[in-house]
């Protein structure tokens, strides 16, 4: 696209112009351009769920993923969408104690699990150890990814001391330790775009009682 | 996202039948890599069986000193086991070298078998791709084909199976047990399990429409040291361009497996018996008739060094 624009004509104006005059252009002459009416609705199904201690009974379109529900049906917006496709970390959860990508589940895969979520590990009042140390560490800039790095590290303290396996250990049959170059491993499933990596890294080992 | 049906199954043979009446329908277990596919539409299911609650999710011993695994027991489970990380060290190093800890807390060991290519084209709707569509061809053949595969391809797929954990489970010579609509059980070894694309590139593997895996066996523990080697873009966190699974013995001799470089888990007997003459002898051997283009050729060399890597920490 040229660089030139009249005066007065901006940018996003010319633009938003060219899609509108496509669309015109690829409309089927005589087509109806009202969307038409579903056949039928789409399939919505029953699922109770536990979300930071209290229960809900929901309704939902099948397509729903966890991440959706905490978000749109009960407002929990500290979850992010980052990807939506699980390469990114931001949606990280716990469900059952375990950690998981909420965008790449089903609500209806979840009837009767325990979700955790940034909003359930503390409060504004009362922080979970790990989000006062990503304040006192400044783990984060623009703290997008930050409810996904925090329920991410969270659990990792915990599988480094359930003693699961990891790629950095030079014997996968013995013990893992607190080390630094553990919990990077661990946190690779969670992005930050800013790259408040080795500020993520002092709060997660201040919590875990190590030196970074 | 298609607006599908969903149900949950309580009994594998009841859960393959209901697969296998419906056109249309699958198994979702863990759902990593189906529901990141249904999300762009690639894979379009009309209906659900979700197989979680199914009693698979066990770890047993078998008569004759082996593991038998269930198909739903999660990367995680299963490479912490005590059994697995002692005896089959191959096979927790392939694991934890996979994916994240939240998504091998979801994946289950049946569905890693069952992960599809990441091949940049199956996975862009707007491009022809025989594999998600029949008969459209194949837009990597002369296209970007960097991370696909060298050998085993046709004419009408270049495509890569892409896991880690099935590559370890090539070397062990594990054998996975499924169950059909109609109730019959059936064994099949690894080596048969996924396909070379051939003329049929839509079908992955050697299962039947409805059949489902319930178990994943391995034989008695082979002893010698364990390795994998994998070889990325970056550090944790992404696809093998090149792995190398391997058991190596006191003697120098062992097996070997190779991920990134053909349709499945490649690995040529002739070839690892040549584990002592070094690594050049082996992939020369492994890799004989290999067709590689102009952006992937580099996974040639790449698995010699690999090898040579496990060799050289096998002498240490």
């Amino acid at each position: 696209m040229s660089d030139f624009i009249e005066p007065g004509v901006s940018r996003r104006g010319v633009l938003a112009g060219s899609v509108a005059s496509v669309a015109i252009a690829n409309a089927p002459s005589g087509a109806n351009a009202q969307t038409p009416p579903r056949a039928s609705e789409p399939p919505a199904m029953p699922v109770n769920l536990t979300v930071n201690g209290k229960k809900h009974a929901l309704r939902v379109d099948t397509r729903t993923t966890l991440l959706d529900t905490l978000r749109e049906h009960l407002r929990l917006t500290g979850t992010k969408k980052g990807c939506d496709h699980g390469q990114c970390g931001a949606c990280t959860v716990l469900v059952n104690g375990q950690r998981i990508n909420s965008c790449l589940s089903l609500a209806v895969m979840h009837e009767g699990d325990e979700v955790t979520t940034i909003e359930g590990l503390g409060t504004p009042e009362k922080l979970h150890p790990m989000q006062a140390a990503f304040v006192k560490h400044d783990g984060y800039q623009c703290g997008y990814c930050t409810p996904g790095q925090i329920c991410s590290a969270v659990a990792v303290l915990d599988e480094i001391k359930a003693g699961q396996p990891s790629h950095v250990q030079a014997d996968v049959s013995a013990k893992p330790a607190f080390t630094a170059a553990e919990m990077r491993e661990r946190m690779s499933g969670n992005i930050c775009r800013c790259g408040a990596y080795s500020n993520i890294a002092d709060a997660m080992a201040d919590v875990a009682g190590v030196k970074a | 996202m298609k607006a599908f049906t969903y149900e949950r199954a309580s009994d594998p043979a009841a859960a393959a039948r209901s697969v296998a009446s419906k056109p249309g329908a699958k198994f979702i277990a863990g759902g990593t890599n189906l529901l990141d596919l249904m999300k762009i539409e690639v894979e379009t299911p009309t209906h659900l069986v979700d197989v979680q609650d199914l009693d698979l999710d066990k770890i047993e011993k078998t008569s004759d000193g082996g593991l038998r695994i269930g198909a739903l027991v999660s990367n995680t489970a299963l490479a912490a086991d005590q059994r697995i990380r002692r005896d089959y060290a191959v096979l927790t190093r392939a694991i934890v070298a996979g994916a994240s800890g939240q998504l091998r807390n979801k994946a289950s060991t049946g569905g890693n078998l069952l992960q599809r290519t990441r091949c940049p084209y199956f996975y862009d709707t707007n491009m022809p791709c025989n594999k998600r569509k029949p008969g459209t061809g194949c837009a990597a053949i002369g296209g970007y084909s960097r991370q696909l595969a060298v050998i085993g391809v046709s004419d009408k797929c270049i495509a890569t199976f892409p896991g880690d954990m099935p590559v370890a489970l090539r070397v062990l010579d594990a054998v996975v047990e499924t169950v059909k609509p109609d109730g019959q059980r059936r064994s099949i070894p690894i080596a048969d399990f996924h396909r070379l694309w051939g003329d049929k590139p839509e079908q992955d593997t050697v299962l039947e429409p409805g059949e489902l895996i319930t178990h994943v066996t391995l034989p008695r523990p082979l002893g010698g040291q364990h390795f994998y080697e994998k070889v990325r873009d970056r550090a944790s966190y992404a696809f093998a361009l090149v792995s190398v699974a391997a058991v190596i013995q006191p003697d120098g001799t062992g097996r070997v497996a190779f991920g990134g470089m053909a349709p499945k888990p490649w690995r040529v007997a002739e070839a690892e018996a040549l584990l002592p003459q070094g690594a050049a002898a082996v992939t020369a051997r492994a890799f004989q008739g290999a067709t590689p283009t102009k952006d992937n050729a580099f996974k040639l060399p790449l698995a010699t060094r690999a090898l040579a890597s496990v060799i050289a920490q096998a002498k240490a």
